[in-house]
């Protein structure tokens, strides 16, 4: 049995959950915080995202870090190698894949706190860099895992991002939904299965993660008080 | 001290209909209450000194520094302004202990003196047995302190509190007004305090601010504006029941008195300094300055019939009065009476019937915008 997809998936899915949760959690934040020309714009762009075919988001993917791109060309300048058809890209298509829905779910954290919460420490002296960190922050840290919970599933299950711009390569790009796909192809339900199980068992965890945390982090904690 | 002279239009919405604010005032006191309904706009001209909300015109001054000026385009953050705010709700950050939110406003530099600073005023709000517990654990009296002390700890130059005393029960409502007359007496900050209560004004104020639609309408000392409303609006936003039109008869600056017709009936009052014989003026009597009594029955025949139309029966500066309504007050009786008129005193008197007489005294008559 081979267990390189696994492997593969899991690094893949966490790293792009750490970029999606930075990339994520300032994008919601300057989204709920702030105003600003193009805000409407913005906010169409990162739920794009959600409504385009997979494989359409790999074209654009393709088209932007390919070989032949200004961003391919001075990667391989740089780096020696191309990006598409790495792990690297494997990550790249997995943050476009998670994003979109972590910001839908940061935003709506962000939203629940109580402004006078944010009112008062701006009165008390506190910079937006140290209320976004000392307040809002640990006042969503529930909601905030779970929004990580279910970034963390989106980014082991996507499947048409990765396959356009990190090809299905065993052994090297192979996550665990293209081997999944590979096994069925050449008739080997015993390792589809298999790799189906494990990775059902892992979104079922990631939900479940979601669902526990999912609630307001102090919402007992008011209702005490 | 401060001076704010603010301009802000809101257009009809589906839930409120449009409101102008257009606020001009100036407090030189250490204890300021803008007092006023709700909806009269106190709470947003708080949010506009605090920097929370972005007047369209005017400008706010603050001991001097400019905090807003829409002519040159200054329009300071929150935190520049230095202003305490004391939310409604406390706004103590519910993952913090009450010490944690203490230290929260000494900034980020855990410096010996802020240290200092932070234990003093645990000492001082009496917070020490419960520095440790987070705020769903402490009594509503041990939060309100905890977020004034928290309010004062980077030494505001003012401290703004909106209706700190909203929902609060007799007692704790106690406990506030103590805690708020240590702070005046302990620390210099000017004090400015949002509320619809008027006791709340006279507790805590030097400086009342009456507001209603959204303007400063009045202001002075409490005891002033309660004797001398500028407007019938005015004396009713402050609980005064007899107000009453009356004309002027006539002045005798000499013996200090007047002759007034009140709903057709002469009354002496006391002189009223820059009105004239003839003039039509509103004029008010507070409830627990006036007096009334049932009027006498008289048996005739057996038949009990009242002194009603007996008018020469009535004494000067009194008049019948058909009493609608006794309400018992905690510490009086309060009796209504039909046309609106409103008699506050101690005790109701035995077998009283519907006719009463009502007596004001000259020197309870006083005119509105009078000077």
């Amino acid at each position: 049995m081979d267990l390189y997809p696994l492997w593969l998936s899991l690094r893949v899915a966490a790293a792009s959950t750490a970029i999606a949760l930075v990339v994520g959690l300032g994008t919601a934040y300057i989204l709920t915080n702030r105003n600003f020309r193009g805000k409407d714009v913005l906010d169409a762009l990162v739920t794009l995202p959600l409504a385009l075919p997979p494989t359409v988001l790999g074209f654009y993917l393709l088209v932007l870090i390919g070989r032949s791109s200004p961003i391919g060309i001075v990667w391989e300048s740089l780096f020696g190698g191309p990006l598409v058809f790495t792990v690297k890209a494997a990550i790249i298509a997995a943050v476009l894949h998670a994003t979109p829905l972590l910001i839908k779910s940061a935003r709506a954290a962000f939203e629940s706190v109580d402004h006078t919460y944010e009112r008062a420490a701006r009165t008390l002296g506190a910079s937006e860099w140290r209320l976004f960190w000392h307040v809002t922050l640990p006042l969503t840290q529930r909601q905030i895992v779970a929004a990580a919970a279910l970034g963390f599933a989106r980014s082991l299950g996507d499947f048409g991002i990765t396959l356009m711009v990190a090809g299905n390569i065993p052994g090297k790009t192979q996550t665990l939904a293209l081997a999944i796909y590979s096994a069925v192809e050449r008739g080997d339900s015993t390792q589809a299965a298999f790799l189906a199980v494990i990775i059902s068992v892992i979104a079922l965890a990631a939900v479940f993660v979601m669902t526990r945390f999912g609630s307001r982090f102090d919402s007992r904690r008011e209702a005490a008080s | 001290m401060l001076e704010a002279r603010i301009q802000k239009r809101f257009g009809a919405r589906q839930d409120a209909s449009a409101f102008t604010l257009d606020v001009d005032l100036e407090m030189t006191s250490g204890g300021n209450v803008l007092f006023g309904p709700s909806g009269s706009g106190k709470t947003l001209t708080l949010d506009c000194i605090a920097g929370f909300v972005r007047p369209e015109e005017g400008r706010i001054l603050l001991l001097d520094e400019i905090l807003f000026d829409s002519k040159a385009g200054v329009h300071l953050t929150p935190q520049r302004r230095h202003c305490g705010y004391v939310f409604q709700n406390y706004a103590l950050f519910p993952h913090m202990t009450v010490k944690e939110n203490l230290e929260f406003a000494t900034g980020v530099p855990k410096t010996l003196e802020n240290r200092r600073k932070v234990n003093e005023m645990i000492d001082r709000f009496r917070l020490t047995d419960v520095a440790g517990l987070h705020p769903h654990e402490v009594s509503g009296g041990q939060k309100q302190r905890c977020s004034i002390a928290r309010a004062l700890i980077g030494e505001p130059r003012i401290l703004l509190l909106d209706e700190p005393s909203q929902g609060l029960d007799a007692t704790l409502r106690n406990e506030l007004y103590a805690v708020l007359r240590q702070v005046r007496a302990e620390f210099k900050t000017p004090i400015l305090l949002v509320t619809h209560d008027l006791e709340e004004s006279f507790e805590l104020g030097d400086e009342l601010f009456v507001m209603h639609h959204g303007r400063v309408v009045q202001h002075g000392a409490p005891k002033d504006v309660l004797s001398r409303p500028v407007t019938a609006e005015v004396a009713e936003l402050l609980g005064h029941k007899n107000v009453l039109a009356a004309e002027i008869l006539g002045l005798d600056p000499g013996r200090n008195s007047s002759r007034l017709r009140i709903d057709d009936f002469e009354m002496a009052g006391p002189y009223l300094p820059g009105q004239l014989i003839g003039d039509r003026i509103t004029v008010f009597a507070r409830a627990q300055e006036l007096r009334a009594w049932p009027q006498t029955l008289r048996i005739v025949k057996g038949a009990v019939s009242k002194t009603r139309t007996g008018d020469e029966r009535l004494g000067p500066n009194q008049i019948p009065a058909v009493l609608e309504r006794v309400v018992p007050l905690p510490n009086s009786i309060r009796l209504e009476f039909a046309g609106g008129l409103t008699v506050t005193q101690n005790a109701l008197p035995e077998s009283a019937g519907r006719d009463w007489v009502v007596e004001f005294p000259p020197e309870s008559i006083r005119a509105i915008g009078g000077k």
